[in-house]
């Protein structure tokens, strides 16, 4: 038995934050619909990363939405806004990550669907909150990541400004909706309450730098400073980074300098005794590092260093990680299905509950193939003929 | 506001980032968290510094990821400790570890162990690669991880070599998803009354934050994704002019968008590399090195205010200093203060979950090494011989 199974979520939002908290949602066992928007659909479907179309839609809409169903209507239309309220009144959650005030204006706002349905779990997810300055501008990612500081972490000194290069922000503000929502769930099975649960893509950015931030917020506001080469965190000393070797490259993630230098044959390194030398100097000892490590392979490397318990690792591009065996045991990789036959692989739920893998061989939904079975479902012929 | 996990006992044997992170959000969720620690040396977090920061004896770091919790000090090799966790194990809701492949079992806490002690039990393993395999014996560190996933050819440009992201952003995702797993496991035993496993690892997780390419690689005839060459793309699969560029006086950040349109806007002449809708992909780097050009014309704000005028999704580039000194940042009650007693404060985050639009404030500190362990065993009656 899945934990979330007979429970109903009602997904109003899209592109990535909201509808990847759905996902999780559906792999956790509940049944997931996707209220998409006549004729167009969640945005994503035609959101085309590096110009990929699989049967007709963005590669990125098909991950972001397999085992869900689409339900498409006019929410400008009353008959179909009726329709969504027979729904919300079956349903345990419901989601949305439109603009401040348009759930107001549509009558799908917390106090509204919380009349209809006192014990729903109400989740939403926003760029910079709802009652800011910046209310109203879009919750896209690399902006998220541009006004947060975040982009001052990652690169070497001279690099400038570098994104993490994935949504990643909008990963964090959905996977902190699914607490939210978890959590008022547990608190619904106890004590058969609702809940209202917000979520913002700064505060969870924000999040995510808690211990940057923190050390900013307490080091007398100093900024962070990336090492000059090899960086791979700016408040790290030596070696942590990855460094290029004769065949391919090395991650080093902790050890003595001194003890490096001796195990690797490296001289240079042998002076660096001090234990504040690894920050102060890393600068230094990184070129110093960089330039030796250059003169043999990776596996020599890896050879010496893996037998004395220093924390390093082989660095793998995709073609190589999924040949090795250390990931083919994951079994991270699940086929799924369209309701039209078209078949694609993609990644599965990275959680295991009681030991079971929470894979679902449902592909993503085409926009509005559940209509008729939904309706015929949920929507009671009174609501029909009032319509 | 009642909060959702008021009640909930959850006993933490974690230590560094990924369980402990867990533990933080369980925490602000309203649940009780007991870290148990080694005598003397505790959570090896509480020593390790970054810039050398420390408050009172232990590191800023670990006073960020361990406040809202309490310490209970246990020897896991005496026998002694060992019974009286027995005995905190059977009163508590969770408990959380991320011991190597077989240790619990050694010790006796493995969750068949547990499960005898206390059949309603929900228990969170963390690992570095899973149980099995090649890799399960290998430090879970989060550098390392990323390298082995592949997430290292998604930053920067094609000429940087490898790129890792520059926070332990395995070990968080990784924290975030054992929350996630173990308030299922809470909602799922509501329903059974029975104990649930749930198992995570910072490669499985560092994989699900690439899903949506890594998708795209196995769909796509295993093509490897394809960093720009041009200074600040910023995603190796998005057209220009998704990117960050340099201006007169700081960097301007700008989103997915129409091109031709936002070229217009800025005065610069893309006719010759920009053809059709499909150039966007095709020149992406001389599209970006182009747009490069126009930008360092201007100061940042006047081509923000420009570009925001006609509905352009673009922003400036700012770094802790300006973006702590947002309105913005202000009024959605980022920080929060920790009082440590004796005058003695710092400055946190606070969850990033509101209820009912309630932040989840926590102002309690984390606690010193065993600070606990007394009032707990006398709570509990730990010490008292059945």
């Amino acid at each position: 038995m899945r934990p979330l199974e007979d429970y109903l979520v009602i997904d109003f939002s899209q592109f990535l934050s909201g509808p990847s908290a759905s996902l999780r949602l559906a792999d956790m066992g509940a049944r997931v619909i996707k209220i998409e928007r006549l004729g167009i659909g969640d945005i994503c479907r035609t959101l085309y990363t590096s110009n990929l179309i699989m049967n007709g839609e963005s590669s990125v809409f098909h991950a972001i939405n397999r085992n869900k169903e689409s339900f498409e209507v006019d929410l400008k239309n009353e008959e179909d806004r009726d329709m969504v309220r027979e729904l919300l009144k079956k349903a345990d959650v419901m989601i949305h990550n439109f603009r401040p005030g348009v759930m107001e204006r549509l009558g799908f706002d917390y106090p509204s669907v919380s009349a209809l349905n006192p014990t729903i779990i109400y989740g939403e997810v926003s760029g910079y909150g709802t009652d800011t300055e910046w209310k109203n501008k879009p919750g896209q990612d690399l902006l998220l990541q541009s006004v947060t500081g975040l982009t001052f972490l990652t690169g070497n000194a001279d690099s400038g400004p570098v994104a993490m290069g994935l949504s990643i922000v909008d990963m964090l503000a959905g996977a902190h909706l699914v607490q939210g929502l978890l959590a008022c769930l547990y608190r619904k099975a106890i004590r058969n309450e609702g809940g209202f649960v917000q979520v913002s893509m700064m505060e969870s950015a924000y999040d995510f730098q808690f211990e940057t931030i923190t050390t900013f917020m307490n080091d007398g506001g100093a900024l962070p400073e990336r090492s000059k080469r090899n960086n791979a965190n700016a408040y790290l000393g030596a070696p942590y980074g990855i460094y290029q070797t004769e065949n391919g490259y090395l991650a080093l993630a902790m050890g003595s300098i001194p003890q490096l230098g001796l195990l690797l044959g490296c001289e240079k390194l042998e002076d660096y005794v001090e234990l504040k030398e690894a920050f102060d100097k890393r600068d230094e000892i990184k070129a110093a590092l960089a330039e030796h490590l250059l003169t043999e392979t990776t596996e020599k490397w890896l050879s010496i260093l893996e037998p004395a318990d220093i924390w390093c690792a082989d660095v793998l591009n995709w073609n190589a990680l999924m040949t090795h065996d250390g990931f083919k045991v994951l079994n991270m990789i699940q086929e799924v299905n369209m309701e039209d036959g078209y078949k694609y692989e993609t990644t599965r739920c990275p959680i295991r509950i009681d030991g079971e893998l929470l894979i679902s061989s449902k592909g993503s939904p085409k926009l509005g193939q559940d209509n008729e079975r939904i309706i015929k479902e949920f929507i009671t012929q009174k609501t029909i003929a009032n319509a | 506001m009642n909060r959702p996990l008021e009640g909930l006992l959850v006993l933490e044997f974690c230590q560094f980032l990924a369980g402990p992170s867990a533990g933080l959000k369980l925490a602000d969720l309203g649940a009780r968290v007991i870290k148990i620690e080694r005598p003397k040396t505790g959570d090896a977090c509480r020593q390790l510094s970054i810039k050398n920061l420390f408050v009172d004896d232990d590191s800023l770091l670990f006073h960020t990821i361990n406040r809202n919790k309490e310490s209970y000090a246990a020897d896991l090799k005496n026998p002694d400790d060992l019974e009286k966790l027995r005995k905190l194990i059977s009163k508590a809701d969770v408990m959380t570890h991320n011991f190597r492949p077989g240790v619990m079992e050694k010790i006796g806490l493995d969750y068949d162990h547990v499960q005898a002690i206390n059949p309603k039990i929900i228990y969170g393993v963390v690992t570095g690669y899973g149980n099995e395999g090649p890799w399960k014996n290998k430090p879970g560190q989060d550098l390392l991880v990323q390298a082995v996933s592949g997430l290292t050819f998604l930053s920067g440009v094609d000429t940087d070599g490898p790129v890792p992201f520059g926070l332990s952003v395995s070990d968080i995702m990784c924290g975030n998803h054992l929350a996630q797993g173990i308030l299922a496991g809470l909602i799922k035993r509501a329903k059974t009354n029975k104990s649930v496993l749930v198992e995570v690892s910072l490669l499985e997780s560092i994989l699900d934050v690439q899903f949506e390419v890594i998708t795209t690689y196995l769909n796509d005839g295993g093509k490897l994704p394809d960093r720009s060459g041009a200074k600040g793309s910023a995603h190796a699969y998005l057209s220009a002019p998704y990117g960050m560029y340099e201006t007169k006086d700081g960097y301007i950040a700008m989103a997915m968008g129409n091109l031709p349109n936002i070229c217009t806007i800025i005065k610069c002449d893309i006719s010759d590399l920009y053809v059709e809708a499909g150039s966007a992909f095709e020149n992406r780097d001389k599209l970006i090195v182009r747009l490069a050009e126009t930008f360092k014309k201007e100061e940042t704000k006047n081509w923000v205010n420009l570009l925001e005028s006609h509905g352009i999704w673009c922003a400036e580039v700012l770094n802790y200093q300006t973006a702590t000194a947002l309105n913005t940042y202000k009024s959605l009650q980022i920080e929060q203060q920790l009082d440590l007693g004796e005058d003695l404060k710092i400055k946190t985050t606070v969850s990033p979950i509101r209820f009912d639009n309630e932040k989840l404030f926590a102002s309690k500190a984390a606690p010193k090494l065993g600070f606990n362990t007394s009032d707990i065993n006398k709570e509990f009656e730990l010490e008292e011989h059945t």
